[in-house]
């Protein structure tokens, strides 16, 4: 889990600068994902449980492929299947690999209140260490892409980890070296976007012209990008969205309003101090009890 | 102020309303200091003050829910004085004698002042909002039910009300406590000296003698 504990961008709820005497030489890494290969094995799914020591609660059939129906906190990938008649008549199979996209602008990181509970690598990972995870689920608040899961069984989120503990020793993720046809790739992430350019070339001269790279630049690029066959089109491959940013709630919720706030408590708090010192208490004086005394027996005469 | 001197004292909370009252604060406390833990990362300490960031997380609702079942508790049984009337409005615009000591400037005060009014609706809809957008970012037990959008903006609102609840109780405890001397004795003994009321009560201090004499007694 802090492995790479000497490359840390970024640290939730931290507001002083994380250790960050290590950089990756070679740059951020990504993983690419390339629909237009993906055969919907769930290869990558068998790798990640088996690497990561997951095993879900065997479920239903929900009439379905997908299996599990959802990510869970024992399921950090899932393999999504649409079936989508395009304008032609054809039918087009679209299986998407859903997980976390490992943003450069985390949502989950933004929102998380409990100091290193997520931490952002330098080479792009975006990690949750649970030790330090408290269980109030504002990651889920923050992630413009409902990844992270809250475990019933420890009240802890999970999600995909990119197997930062593979590739902080020189390995792919596990997913990836489990892919039968490659359609999972990993290195830098200059190379992926290389890598993609011809795959999308590849595409659009077999006739999915709008063929592109899924790399949203409204959380600052994603560490996971895809190669989609409708790049024009996301929310085709069961709701990706289209323009994925943080949202402006969570950026009111996390954002400028907070130091805003503690300057508000604090200065009322001053300004209560400041009262006292200038204007002092106000006190009942003798006058004042002789004056009700004074009431007092009239009234009762 | 004064008490050997002056025997007679007039009752203000009942055994029950006082009760009440520091059920009230006790879980406002804790409920601001886990809430506060989870605010920005400057208070995460306080959580230790809970048993941590975990038990903060796990607590702060349920304390949550006391303080809210005692707020309305207390406004069962004051919220009927707190009703605005014209001389409260006229109160509200002299508040600067209020600040400045000037009192005699001031109209005469019933059993709370404008300012004391004001606080109790600002802590009703503060309540009101944090019992409502607290359930709905639950995460444990309602957030699953709650559509994304809504639990973003449930955030905000708890964050803004209780931001809101924080300053109003501090403005609170400093009138109560070091501000207007003699008024935590009404929280604690449950009475305040006859010049007490005369001074900052008036016409309530009026009413409550000419009322029958078991509002008084003597200690």
């Amino acid at each position: 889990m802090a492995l790479q504990s000497l490359d840390i961008l970024r640290r939730s709820a931290t507001t002083t600068p994380s250790p960050g005497a290590r950089g990756p030489a070679t740059g951020e890494v990504a993983k690419l994902i390339d629909l237009s290969k993906c055969i919907g094995c769930k290869a990558c799914q068998a790798a990640c449980m088996e690497w990561n020591d997951l095993r879900d609660e065997i479920g239903t059939c929900a009439g379905v492929y997908d299996n599990p129906p959802d990510l869970t906190a024992q399921s950090w990938t899932v393999m999504r299947f649409t079936e989508y008649e395009n304008p032609k008549g054809d039918l087009e199979w679209l299986i998407r690999k859903d997980g976390c996209m490992h943003c450069a602008d985390p949502g989950c990181l933004k929102a998380c209140p409990a100091p290193g509970a997520i931490v952002q690598y330098a080479n792009g990972i975006v990690d949750f260490h649970e030790e330090n995870c408290i269980g109030c689920g504002y990651c889920i608040t923050g992630c413009p892409f409902d990844v992270p899961r809250i475990s019933k069984r420890d009240n802890k989120a999970y999600k995909c980890t990119l197997c930062s503990d593979r590739v902080a020793v020189g390995l792919e993720p596990a997913c990836i070296k489990a892919c039968p046809t490659g359609a999972l790739v990993f290195g830098t992430k200059e190379d992926m976007k290389h890598h993609a350019e011809g795959r999308v070339k590849d595409l659009q001269s077999r006739g999915f012209e709008q063929a592109g790279l899924y790399d949203p630049s409204g959380v600052g690029g994603t560490h996971v990008m895809y190669v989609l066959q409708h790049a024009d089109q996301p929310q085709l491959y069961n709701d990706l969205p289209a323009e994925p940013r943080i949202s402006a709630m969570v950026g009111a919720w996390k954002g400028f309003t907070k130091p805003l706030a503690v300057a508000g408590i604090a200065l009322t708090a001053l300004a209560a101090l400041f009262h006292y010192l200038r204007v002092g208490p106000n006190d009942t004086t003798e006058e004042d009890e002789a004056a009700a005394a004074r009431e007092l027996e009239k009234n009762h005469g | 102020m004064g008490d050997t001197a002056h025997r007679r004292v007039i009752v203000r909370y009942t055994g029950r309303e006082r009760v009440t009252h520091w059920v009230l604060a006790i879980a406002f406390v804790l409920a601001a200091l886990s809430g506060l833990a989870l605010f920005h990362p400057a208070f995460y300490w306080m959580s230790s003050l809970v048993g941590g960031g975990t038990w903060s997380r796990i607590l702060h609702p349920f304390i949550g829910l006391v303080m809210t079942v005692s707020f309305v508790l207390l406004a069962m049984a004051v919220g009927r004085h707190n009703k605005i009337e014209e001389r409260d409005w006229h109160w509200l615009r002299q508040m600067r004698s209020a600040t400045s000591h000037d009192d005699p400037r001031l109209p005469e005060v019933g059993r709370y002042n404008g300012g004391q009014k004001i606080l109790f609706y600002v802590l009703l809809v503060s309540m009101l909002l944090l019992l409502l957008s607290g359930i709905v970012i639950w995460r444990s037990y309602f957030s699953a039910y709650f559509p994304i959008g809504l639990i973003r903006l449930a955030a905000v609102v708890h964050a803004l009300a209780g931001f809101v609840l924080v300053c109003s109780i501090i403005g609170h405890t400093y009138a109560a406590i070091f501000w207007v001397t003699g008024s935590m004795r009404a929280m604690t003994r449950g009475d305040v000296t006859p010049g007490w009321a005369w001074r900052h009560h008036r016409a309530w201090f009026r009413e409550s003698i000419r009322a029958t004499n078991s509002r008084t007694r003597t200690d």
